[in-house]
């Protein structure tokens, strides 16, 4: 089945081969993959979607990847959990969590979008991958190179939480500490890009990249039995993930496996201390003011988001909206998740849950209708940000009457 | 006032294959005035037709975004490096 028609520009609609290639030479707008749909209609079912893997692979027909999978045979096809402890907390109905903190290999969705980049990196013959990263590429991108045999660079700012310099340096890389924000890197790395014949997964690969994307999407809708939430709230840093998601469930529709209307609105959350994409929302505006960032949820700060204009034009498509979420909002939202459903996710999942919370008070989301929460990352890569803010632990001497005496403090505290 | 300006491979089919080129300006505005008079047709794929930079091209003086500075009116001297690059890239 012939299912890809190489390249297309978002704007101009210039169409490029299949190529590792991102901007369009005219309009400079980002290129897209562009897939025969009319060839994918009644090819693709929920049957053959079912027959598939247990992972992101049972959609590889809706993927840009023409041959053999490469690498990550087990990523995605992560837990969607009925989270109704938070519901009751929330005063909601009906909450879900998509939990990608627990996505193989390396705990957060961007496994999704390297397995894809990386078999396109062999596909097209590189010997090499790069990334610029806030930390959880970085650690995916490291791994599945190893597991490609690739070499690989990757380029992180050098005030990384030291978890994910850990989760990054374990496989082997080459790792280049930035001296500057993660827009400096990427900027820097749009020029390295420029200069070496490598695979830059968020660069020169980036439409084949980001593609990966979509199939947390399809899993969303797939694990709901094939239904659409009416709401998703998703954390943005480059603001790829949102406009991904929506346009699995736009695919997903367009072959006719969705039942019903869809008419999901779609949110993003972002940090106060870095909320360039909140902000146009808020404002109503196109036009992106990038921001240096200051909040401690290094992985979503990006002040200078590529598809900031994408995320903002998704919200507005869907007639979703967006929320910001201060620094002590973003760790009450990581202790709520882990309080209420079991779930330790990284400052970014605590950036989602907040703003979640504030559009519910504020009546933007409505109560009673179905919620799914995208919690993208593990919180044992980032514990920098709770250190000092959790409560001591009971220590005693190993006797029962020092373990009787010390659940009788307690008893008295909480009476 | 000569500038370094590196041009991203998107550009180089206007600059006769160059990657780097020299210009002068005293502003970022009067610099795309001189690249254009170098190069006819480059200032229309930086520019719009209303004279605002398009939405998918950043321009970095010393490395740093223009936006954070002056824009299009960011004051230009002896021996700095401008950098024309994509706006589309990244990812975290």
């Amino acid at each position: 089945m012939e299912k890809l028609n190489g390249l297309r520009c978002r704007e101009c609609g210039r169409r490029y081969p299949g190529a590792p290639v991102h901007v369009c030479e005219f309009c400079f707008g980002p290129l897209e993959v562009d897939y025969r749909y009319d060839a994918l209609k009644g090819v693709v079912t929920r049957e053959s979607i079912a027959a598939g893997p247990p992972s992101m692979w049972r959609y590889k027909d809706l993927l840009p990847v023409d041959g053999d999978v490469a690498v990550g045979h087990h990523v995605g096809f992560t837990p969607l959990i009925r989270a109704q402890n938070l519901a009751d907390e929330l005063g909601c109905r009906e909450v879900w969590i998509k939990n990608d903190s627990v996505c193989h290999p390396s705990w957060s969705f961007k496994d999704r979008v390297v397995a894809v980049a990386v078999t396109k990196a062999r596909e097209f013959g590189f010997d090499t991958v790069a990334c610029a990263s806030t930390g959880n590429l970085a650690n995916s991108v490291a791994a599945h190179a190893a597991e490609g045999r690739l070499k690989s660079f990757i380029f992180i700012p050098a005030d990384l939480e030291q978890g994910k310099i850990l989760a990054t340096l374990v496989y082997n890389p080459t790792l280049v500490a930035v001296h500057g924000t993660y827009d400096e890197v990427n900027r820097l790395c749009s020029e390295i890009a420029d200069k070496y014949r490598w695979a830059f997964v968020n660069v020169n690969l980036r439409p084949y990249y980001s593609e990966g994307s979509k199939t947390y999407g399809f899993e969303i809708v797939e694990q709901l039995g094939w239904r659409t939430p009416a709401h998703i709230i998703v954390p943005c840093a480059g603001g790829s993930l949102i406009t991904k998601i929506w346009k699995a469930i736009k695919e997903l529709k367009a072959l006719g496996l969705i039942d019903g209307p869809t008419a999901t609105k779609m949110y993003a959350a972002q940090a106060q201390g870095c909320g360039p994409i909140v902000t146009m929302i808020k404002n109503d505006t196109d036009v992106l003011v990038p921001v240096r960032p200051s909040t401690i949820a290094k992985s979503l700060a990006i002040g200078n988001p590529a598809d900031g204009y994408y995320a903002y034009k998704t919200t507005k498509e869907t007639g979703g909206y967006g929320e910001h979420a201060t620094d002590e909002e973003i760790i009450d939202g990581m202790l709520l998740l882990a309080r209420t459903e079991g779930i330790f996710t990284e400052t970014a999942g605590g950036v989602t849950v907040a703003a979640t919370r504030k559009l519910i008070e504020t009546g933007v989301i409505p109560r009673h209708e179905s919620i799914v929460i995208c919690i993208t990352g593990n919180g044992l890569k980032t514990p920098d940000a709770l250190y000092g803010r959790l409560d001591a632990h009971v220590k005693i001497k190993p006797s029962l009457s020092a373990f009787d005496q010390a659940l009788a403090d307690l008893k008295s505290q909480t009476a | 006032m000569p500038v370094l300006v590196r041009i991203p491979t998107p550009l180089r089919s206007i600059t006769k294959g160059q990657s780097e080129v020299q210009a002068t300006g005293d502003t970022v505005a009067g610099l795309v005035d001189d690249l254009d008079r170098q190069f006819p047709g480059l200032r229309e794929r930086l520019v719009d037709e209303s004279g605002e930079l398009r939405r998918f091209i950043n321009i970095y003086v010393n490395e740093e975004d223009i936006r954070f500075l002056q824009s299009k009116k960011t004051a230009l001297k002896d021996g700095d490096q401008v950098s024309i690059v994509p706006a589309i890239a990244g990812g975290r």
